[in-house]
């Protein structure tokens, strides 16, 4: 085993003692099939002057490679996030037809029936009910837990977001951080996308009808749902759609190529969007787009 | 209660009243502190469990003491090991826990977080050192005696290694008794039992072992 081993090089071999990117990739890379004193060669190896010394190294390469290691991973958790969105879109939506479903299918039995998804919780709570149909009654349960599915998705996402995006979500909220995600088809994406673009995702079909001729430039896509531009006076809404759409735009290309978190855009943004939801209306009658906002 | 050979850095203490296992290191999981002392909790550690349940782990204490730790998640446990022993490698696969386990290393300067899979030693072999005094494994996966096997590799001939096997992790459906039976079973290929005590006074279906290699 001894001999062995002489084949198998620490991670150090042929380093620079302070080089430590190049010890980080060794430490991430490199292989061994077994073990040795490795503190003892680095030391004859001249890598370090004392095993002090080697583990100082040792600590600063392994905690880099880890942190390295564990960022890239948790970028590519930016799939796992858009699977999720689009998972807890569809079983909001199959909820909702089958209890339409549901309750079309009750007011033939039940004089009582009410609507949609809250009609198939009574249905499964409240078991004294005189529906004795047990289809019916097992339709209601499949709604119901198609309905608490899309609520854990919804969890999920709001607690995975932060970790994947830390600046996009705490802009634009966990969801809808993840559904601009999912709409460019992933974080690298969007953050390679202009603002312009982001702030037209999700109305890719008035876009085409604009460029196609007959409807006018749409002013936001998904983010219409932000209470920057919902909040704001349908005047400005253009004003305050390119404003939040150029923070989100940096907020993603920070989450991505750095990770760093950087509190100081929400207080750009909210400052920017106060401003002009305190625009009186008639002032800004001429709004062209001739405020930049990048 | 008197100490039955705790390792040296690991003291019973009092904290608001009750007297606790106890580390000297900054605070890592929001664990009660008394001064430099911070509570060892073992109802969230199984080698904690083990030594509160005073098993003979042969853990020394000191500088000197190498430890290879096997399913470090965010470094509740392996931040206490760190406190009281050497050189600390501590080998996790889930990205998710070892941001965490990462603040524990900050203020640890010899211990040494590897985000590697304990089932593939060849990967990180290049970087633990041989014959570490100590293993200790909690990797609540199946194959835990497969795991202890393939890493046997590393630790010095008198060394120990002490490991929490975790029933469901396994079979949930079987017996906890006979996956434990099968474990010490396959685990003695490679090691001599020297102790098994079932901690399920912190631990539902967890069987704690202190073994030596063969
Ligand atoms: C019960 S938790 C460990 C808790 C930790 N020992 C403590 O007390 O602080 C089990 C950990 O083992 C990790 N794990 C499972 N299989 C593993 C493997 N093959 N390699 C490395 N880690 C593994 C899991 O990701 C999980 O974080």
């Amino acid at each position: 085993m001894t001999e062995d081993s002489a084949a198998d090089t620490g991670w150090f071999a042929g380093l620079e003692p302070d080089d430590l990117k190049a010890g980080a990739t060794a430490i991430a890379e490199g292989t061994a099939s077994e073990p040795a004193d490795w503190p003892s060669r680095a030391l004859e190896a001249g890598f370090a002057s004392d095993e002090d010394e080697y583990y100082d190294r040792l600590h600063e390469a392994t905690t880099a490679a880890t942190r390295a290691a564990v960022e890239r991973r948790e970028r590519a958790d930016d799939r796992q996030l858009v699977h999720a969105i689009r998972a807890m879109d569809d079983c909001h939506r199959t909820a909702n037809e089958l209890a339409e479903r549901l309750a079309e299918w009750g007011g033939t039995i039940d004089p009582e029936a009410g609507t949609g998804v809250a009609y198939a919780r009574e249905l499964v709570t409240e078991t004294d009910r005189e529906v004795d149909h047990p289809r019916v009654r097992s339709l209601a349960e499949r709604v119901v837990s198609l309905a608490e599915e899309a609520e854990e998705l919804r969890e999920y996402v709001e607690r995975e977001t932060p970790t994947v995006a830390p600046n996009l979500a705490a802009l634009a909220g966990p969801v809808l951080g993840a559904r601009l995600i999912s709409l460019a088809g992933g974080l690298e994406n969007l953050a390679k996308k202009p603002s312009g673009t982001v702030q037209v995702l999700g109305a890719e079909d008035a876009l085409f009808a604009h460029l196609r001729g007959h409807a006018p430039s749409p002013k936001h896509g998904i983010i219409y749902t932000h209470d920057a531009v919902r909040g704001t006076h349908p005047e400005n809404r253009g004003s305050a759609a390119r404003a939040l759409a150029g923070k989100l735009s940096i907020g993603a290309r920070v989450d991505h190529y750095s990770g760093e978190r950087k509190p100081e855009l929400e207080a750009e943004l909210t400052e920017r969007i106060e401003t002009i939801q305190s625009r009186t209306v008639d002032d800004d009658a001429d709004e062209t787009g001739g405020d930049a906002d990048e | 209660m008197s100490d039955r050979e705790l390792p040296a850095g690991v003291e019973r203490r009092e904290f608001d009243g009750t007297t606790r296992l106890a580390t000297r290191g900054e605070s890592v999981y929001g664990e009660p502190t008394e001064g430099e002392w911070r509570a060892w909790n073992p109802t969230r550690s199984k080698l904690g469990a083990m030594l509160d349940l005073e098993m003979d782990t042969g853990l020394e204490g000191g500088d000197e003491e190498t430890v290879l730790y096997l399913g470090a998640a965010s470094g509740t446990t392996v931040s206490h090991v760190a406190d009281f022993a050497g050189p600390t490698y501590a080998v996790e696969f889930a990205a998710r826990p070892v941001r965490d386990l990462l603040e524990a290393v900050d203020t640890r300067p010899r211990l040494f977080p590897l985000l590697k899979d304990a089932r593939k030693p060849e990967t990180y072999a290049h970087v633990v050192e041989s014959d570490v005094d100590v293993i200790v494994q909690d990797v609540a996966t199946r194959g835990q005696a497969r795991v202890a096997l393939e890493n046997r590799r590393f630790l010095a001939e008198d060394g120990r290694l002490l490991l929490a096997v975790k029933a469901r992790s396994e079979d949930v459906t079987r017996d906890p008794n006979d996956v434990f039976d099968d474990v010490r079973e396959e685990l003695a290929e490679g090691y001599e039992l020297l102790e098994t005590q079932r901690l399920d006074e912190y631990h539902t279906d967890h069987l704690g072992i202190v073994a030596r290699p063969r």
